[in-house]
């Protein structure tokens, strides 16, 4: 097994759709080499990816001419994912979804993606700046999920 | 970056005779996925049973599963019914978090889907 722990290994993405999947290749080979089981990763690749569509659709408002930072920090019992763009980020969150009303066209059959991040990682931390230079959204995988 | 994608369609018959459509995808579902998807969602009858094939699909966000939304919502005005196979594990659960089971049952593989229509 690599020794992961202590490590930084950052990306930067352009704003365009679909480089998401860059930081989800990325996130998902180093939690392979922490150890995380197949499950948590696939956990892990759908938060990312969400989280990074989010940063380049809302954030960077799809201005190809900004990145979006995807920094994954290993330490000996997890993984924290930070995903800055360039936004205000989010002053409250959106309430859930529901799935009834979206198929009844009551509400908008988009919008699972926070949802989504919430639901598949141990900690997700939505971290917004008025100044709209360094927001960022941060998420948790624990090695011990499974044990407890 | 994204890979297209391709939605054939087949009809096959279900344990009563009828006829279902399957609409069976390829590549990513996201947002780039619209026509396709829902082009081919829109050529299959109003009225008859549909299958959904994502044996083939490796990766759906929450775009894509916006596209699975609106297909349910034609299906839901008409009472047509849509059963879903071939998702991974983790997709199935991500489709049971999102609540689209409580529309389309989601199973392991084609004739079982099809026995339930």
């Amino acid at each position: 097994m690599v020794k992961t722990t202590g490590t930084s290994v950052e990306v930067r993405l352009p704003s365009r759709l679909g480089f998401e999947k860059v930081a989800m290749g990325t996130a998902a080979s180093v939690a392979a080499l922490m150890g995380f089981p197949a499950e948590r990763i696939e956990d892990l690749k759908t938060a990312v990816a969400e989280a990074c569509i989010n940063a380049i659709e809302h954030g960077n408002k799809l201005n190809e001419k900004l990145s979006v930072g995807v920094i994954l920090s290993a330490s000996d019992h997890e993984l924290e994912v930070k995903v800055v763009d360039n936004g205000a980020g989010i002053s409250k969150q959106p309430p859930a979804p529901d799935i009834d009303r979206k198929v009844h066209g009551e509400e908008d059959p988009r919008g699972m993606g926070m949802f989504l991040i919430q639901a598949l990682v141990d900690e997700a931390e939505w971290v917004h700046d008025s100044k709209g230079t360094n927001s960022y959204v941060r998420l948790v995988i624990r090695l011990d999920k499974e044990n407890e | 970056m994204q890979a297209e994608t391709k939605t054939t369609i087949d009809r096959i018959a279900g344990t009563n005779g009828a006829s279902i459509s399957v609409l069976r995808f390829t590549g990513d579902i996201s947002s780039t996925s619209k026509d396709s998807v829902l082009g081919a969602w829109q050529t299959v009858g109003r009225n008859g049973p549909v299958l959904l094939d994502f044996s083939k699909v490796e990766y759906i966000n929450s775009s894509g599963i916006a596209l699975i939304i609106q297909m349910l919502m034609e299906a839901d005005k008409t009472g047509q019914k849509v059963a879903i196979f071939g998702l991974t594990p983790h997709f199935q659960k991500v489709f049971t978090m999102v609540g689209i089971s409580k529309y389309a049952g989601l199973h392991r593989d084609e004739p079982t889907a099809a026995a339930t229509l």
